[in-house]
């Protein structure tokens, strides 16, 4: 009775497995379609509402587009890209002052925590630009941007940093330890790449944030997209077309590097190295 | 693994605080760990409370006792992962006196690095090097802290590899390990740099039951070789088969301590009759 039962449901069940198989991948299909077909519609309806409601002349749009995409969208990526590996470095060093047990080095490190993450990038910017050459430093605009960019993201990041070397399992330090190993040499070798691990996504976020602050540097001159933008814009009297394409600039720069970001977090997740 | 056979040195008095009656077994050698005096204070919680304690060369100590005795803080004292607020390890001819008020500085830290590259240590959680692959694990601190040549800590590292049984997985990353894999990885991690001694802090504890064996199985031929160590442990099956003495702390001190038999079988101390009574009933 009961294997009679059993081999019943044994001719059955791949026949069912199939079919809920097949309906899961339906659904996810449909779901994908769903979801790409809405995102479409809204974004051609947004951008097709800017340029109705800005009366812009397409012409303007196939000629300036390529100029504003080729030459600033490369200098906003090459800013970003340097001051996301001087924040890195800084916040490194900023962690390690917020942790050491030296009560100087810790007020160091806090006063610069406490001071850039009190004060606006914008008012960082200009200091660095219009300030500093009061006092005998005279910088070009785009390395007074990359200092000032550098200098805000260290502070947040030294923050994320020292979460992120707090996070390594004090067994690590003390495995270390245990072998002989004197303090440098277990921070660089041990404790750093741990804790770099697990504040990567961290960084790739703040690296995407940055892409988009970054605009704020074209108030001091340098010729990146949103300063390009305006001054194209401007001179084919254009200015809300030239804005309009600024905005998809940026906006094509994050979801591209959000891609990244999310391949790179999913092949960190896969192993533990 | 290759063992070789255990000296001989017959039959000897048994000298005061080396924790036999009479004589000392024959392949014994000279003390070479010897903890003197040590108390350690948690804030005001008194956990070790004047322990004297002398391990000699091949010889393999078990500690035993009920958890918060002071057995792993004593064995942690041992290579100064805590300081101990009173008192001396010797390791090796080397001796360092504990010294709470200056811990931090430079001096004293470079001599407890001195020996710690003395004394093995294996932990509960293992601790392996997640970032890095079975081999980097083993041959990193023998290159970068005893600066050995590469090949020659590679070499050791495959020997010491082999020796646990892990050979074939010296390319692997912890991650893909079995925990009790992970603990023989350890081990040879630890043997790679040569340590005069090997101290165990519940080695298996965090192994699922079927994983234990193969862990204590390796400890034991590393005691019937002739290694030095102390293991802090709740195996009372391993302790009779690897143990040359086993040590009885209650309430931060020694209470009793003898060869594995007698203390097993024939214990003196009320405390410690307890205490295996409660082990040997399950």
């Amino acid at each position: 009775m009961t294997t009679g039962l059993g081999s019943e449901a044994a001719k059955i069940q791949p026949e069912i497995l199939r079919r809920i198989g097949a309906s899961q991948a339906a659904a996810h299909t449909r779901n994908r379609i769903v979801y790409v077909v809405v995102w479409g519609l809204l974004a051609i309806g947004f951008i097709g509402a800017m340029v109705l409601a800005g009366d812009v002349d397409p012409t303007f749009f196939i000629e300036s587009g390529p100029v504003i995409v080729l030459q600033g969208a490369p200098i906003t990526i090459f800013v970003c890209v340097v001051s996301i590996v001087l924040a890195t470095i800084l916040a490194i060093f900023g962690a390690l002052g917020r942790l050491s047990t030296n009560s100087a080095i810790n007020a160091v490190a806090g006063f610069y925590v406490s001071l850039i993450r009190g004060t606006p990038l914008l008012v960082q910017i200009f200091f660095i630009y219009f300030a500093l050459p009061q006092a005998g430093i005279i910088l070009d605009a785009i390395p007074a941007g990359i200092i000032a960019l550098s200098l805000n993201y260290g502070a947040y990041m030294t923050e994320i940093f020292r979460a992120g070397i707090q996070a390594v399992p004090r067994g690590q330090a003390e495995a270390a330890q245990a072998l002989g190993m004197p303090e440098r040499l277990l921070f660089r070798r041990i404790v750093l790449p741990q804790a770099v691990r697990i504040v990567t996504p961290a960084i790739a976020n703040d690296f995407i944030a940055m892409l988009k602050d970054s605009a704020l540097i074209s108030t001091i001159g340098v010729r990146e997209t949103l300063f390009l933008g305006q001054r194209i814009g401007r001179t084919a009297f254009e200015p809300i077309a030239a804005l309009l394409i600024v905005a998809l600039v940026y906006w094509g720069l994050t979801i591209l590097f959000s891609y990244f970001q999310e391949k790179l977090e999913r092949r960190m997740a896969r192993g533990d190295r | 693994m290759t063992s070789t056979p255990l000296p001989d040195h017959g039959i000897r008095p048994a000298p005061p605080g080396s924790g036999y009656d009479t004589e000392l077994p024959s392949h014994i050698g000279d003390v070479i760990v010897r903890a003197d005096g040590i108390e350690k204070y948690f804030g005001d919680n008194h956990v070790l409370r004047g322990v004297n304690l002398e391990v000699r060369q091949r010889e393999a100590v078990m500690l035993i006792g009920r958890s918060g005795s002071g057995k792993t803080t004593l064995l942690r004292c041992i290579n100064f992962l805590e300081e101990p607020t009173v008192g001396s390890i010797e390791i090796d001819g080397l001796i360092l006196e504990a010294d709470p008020l200056r811990s931090r500085s430079r001096s004293h830290q470079e001599q407890i690095r001195q020996m710690r590259i003395r004394a093995g240590m294996l932990f509960q959680d293992f601790n392996l090097f997640p970032h890095m692959s079975v081999i980097q694990n083993c041959i990193e601190a023998p290159t970068r802290v005893l600066k050995q040549p590469k090949a020659t800590a590679v070499e050791h590292a495959d020997y010491f590899l082999e020796v646990v049984g892990l050979a074939e997985k010296r390319d692997e990353y912890p991650d893909r390990l079995s925990g009790g894999q992970k603990q023989r990885v350890a081990i040879a991690r630890a043997l790679c740099m040569e340590p005069k001694i090997l101290l165990f802090d519940e080695p298996t504890s965090a192994l699922d039951p079927e994983l234990i064996g193969e862990v204590l199985r390796v400890m034991e031929d590393l005691a019937h070789s002739g290694t030095t160590m102390i293991v802090v442990t709740h195996e009372m099956h391993f302790a009779r088969q690897a143990a040359d003495r086993v040590v009885f702390m209650e309430n931060g001190v020694v209470v009793e301590q003898g060869p594995a038999e007698q203390m097993l079988d024939a214990p003196r101390e009320d405390g410690t009759k307890r205490f295996l009574r409660r082990f040997l009933d399950r």
